[in-house]
């Protein structure tokens, strides 16, 4: 499955990036032979397997539904390249 | 009077606890060494002040027989390690000046075992790539450079470099597809990455969360039980870490292997292997048998689709890890007329070209009408490769391989930028046993015809670092390999 230019942007802005035009061609080109090299899994006969998302055998704790690190809002905000009133601040999103 | 920045952390503790040195040297000699050593780019964030004020704390813990495991050695932390109140950017430009508020699970051991910090070391960004080379701080040199400046190896190319130079005693390194073990192996160091959910996650960066773990590089094998005994650990603060008990790793040093069965795996031994490798491999397996041990060849028959799984499950988890970085909550922030174009021009402007194409990749394979074509494939072959790995494991304790198929390589290698899938494939050896959640350990064993370090790897069964660690020991001790 070979990508076009088309689907380089869309992707693109799917991932929130921008490919200028100029380097669309080269990201393309690149990206078909990742993805060429990857389809060698098509060889690979895996009916009836189970996919494997974890190596991880041990169940997942949960643990108590309960607050244990609140009131560090002033903390977060610190790294915040922008905040005002104890808000991030994003631009004007509604009219 | 001898060189402090020689000693072993085994070593140095054993002399700090005798009063024969005191963490205060011992800090400053590694910080003379820091400042001697910058050629090599190997920290990018120094914190020498801080180490020094900690060091005195030592140095009173130790007067007053209050002295904890790790008191007063002074360690190096990879950049992707959460270090509360230190700069910490994965050396990415998109985490320009991020000041973490907290502590990483890992850090915090140490810290509790009274390891002092010297400061935060260089590695790939946000830990993709192999030769240090997509850091935004540009790459480490590989202390063993001759003639010309060599890669030290990646992602964790600062730590391997550090420890060489003896610019740390130990650094904290992580792990997703080689990180720990091919930069060790370059630099002549010694590595571990143990088995998935051995050390919590809490608070490293993460890239691909199934498959990233981390390990100390160390100068030695009896280093890496020690580092690795603090570092490890059931953390509640992490789903994924192991709530097994963690033996003392140092215990397994200086056993004896007599009748331990070494796999050695035919697929590792392509047509065309570098014969400088190969013979360093016999040289490994000719030690293993003077010590007692069996020699067993096994078949791991998936290892040629390894890689291609590899990068299609890194990619995806990276893409979906670092949707996170939107210039709203912290690092670089790169305004637009309205959120989308913020989010966009932040991510274009913060992230280098290898994190990119990765993030690329993963967003197309997780898309929809390829998820089951490519995500859901890769994840099929990766459970046959762990199954590769328990049915070689009937037969074998432990398994030996080359780390890495070449030497390290010169800093712009024409041939591995020009195309980066020539770059992935120096990972060959290392990447399954990430896949498969396994431990692996990677330590130096003899010379290439240039004089460059080059490196064995030892994979055990998972949670058994403790055979990997009996065998290494030995290993070391045959191979006698000498630092630089």
């Amino acid at each position: 499955m070979a990508v076009d230019n088309e689907t380089v942007k869309k992707i693109a802005l799917l991932a929130k990036l921008r490919v200028d035009n100029e380097k669309l061609d080269d990201t393309k080109s690149e990206f078909n032979k990742i993805l060429n090299w990857v389809e060698e899994l098509g060889e690979v006969n895996t009916d009836n397997i189970e996919p494997l998302s974890s190596v991880n055998d041990e169940a997942l704790t949960l643990r108590k539904d309960i607050v244990t690190a609140g009131h560090i809002s002033l903390d977060i905000l610190k790294n915040a390249p922008e905040q005002e009133f104890g808000y991030f601040v994003v631009p004007k999103v509604v009219e | 009077m001898t060189d402090l920045t020689e000693l072993t952390v085994a070593d140095a503790l054993s002399k700090l606890k005798e009063k024969e040195i005191s963490p205060v040297e011992l800090t400053q000699a590694y910080i003379q060494k820091l400042d001697n050593n910058k050629k090599y780019n190997a920290f990018v964030t120094l914190v020498a002040e801080q180490a020094l004020k900690n060091a005195y704390i030592a140095e009173q813990n130790y007067l007053n027989k209050v002295n904890r495991p790790l008191e007063g050695i002074p360690v190096g932390i990879k950049d992707l390690f959460c270090t509360k109140g230190i700069k910490t950017t994965a050396c990415s430009h998109i985490l320009d000046g991020f000041i973490p508020q907290y502590e990483s699970t890992v850090t915090q051991n140490l810290l509790d075992d009274g390891a002092l910090f010297l400061g935060k070391l260089n590695m790939d960004e946000f830990a993709m790539g192999g030769s240090n080379e997509t850091s935004y701080y540009g790459p480490v040199v590989n202390p063993w450079s001759k003639d010309k400046p060599l890669v030290a190896g990646g992602s964790s190319g600062g730590s391997a470099a550090a420890v060489a130079a003896k610019m740390c005693a130990a650094a904290t390194a992580s792990d997703t597809g080689g990180s720990i073990r091919e930069p060790a192996a370059f630099c002549g160091v010694t590595g571990i990455k143990p088995t998935y959910g051995r050390c919590s996650r809490y608070g490293i960066i993460a890239f691909a969360s199934s498959l990233d773990q981390a390990g100390p590089i160390c100068k030695d094998v009896t280093d890496c039980a020690i580092l690795l005994n603090s570092m490890a650990g059931y953390d509640p603060k992490d789903s994924t870490s192991s709530k097994r008990d963690v033996p003392d790793f140092s215990s397994f040093i200086g056993q004896d292997i007599k009748g331990l069965k070494i796999g050695i795996p035919e697929e590792y031994r392509p047509e065309g292997l570098n014969p400088e490798v190969a013979s360093c491999w016999d040289k490994a397996i000719q030690i293993l048998k003077e010590c007692g041990a069996e020699i067993v060849h096994i078949n791991l028959p998936h290892t040629k689709y390894a890689l291609p799984t590899y990068y299609v499950i890194a990619p995806a988890e990276a893409s979906s890890n670092l949707a996170r970085y939107d210039g709203i909550r912290y690092g670089l922030r790169v305004e637009g007329n309205n959120l989308d174009n913020l989010y966009i021009n932040t991510r274009t402007a913060g992230f280098g070209a290898e994190v990119k194409r990765r993030i690329l990749i993963g967003t197309y394979v997780l898309s929809a009408g390829y998820y089951d074509a490519y995500y859901l494939k890769a994840q099929k072959v990766r459970r046959l490769i762990k199954n590769d790995f328990d049915n070689a494991f009937q037969n074998c304790d432990v398994i030996l391989t080359p780390t890495s198929p070449v030497e390290p390589f010169a800093i712009g290698d024409t041939k591995m930028l020009e195309n980066p899938i020539n770059m992935y494939l120096n990972d060959v050896f290392t990447v399954s046993v990430n896949l498969a959640g396994l431990p692996a350990m990677s330590l130096p064993i003899g010379l290439s015809q240039n004089g460059l370090p080059l490196g064995m790897q030892l994979i055990g069964r998972a949670f058994d670092e403790g055979t990997i660690f009996k065998t290494a020991y030995q290993l070391e001790r045959g191979a006698n390999f000498v630092r630089i």
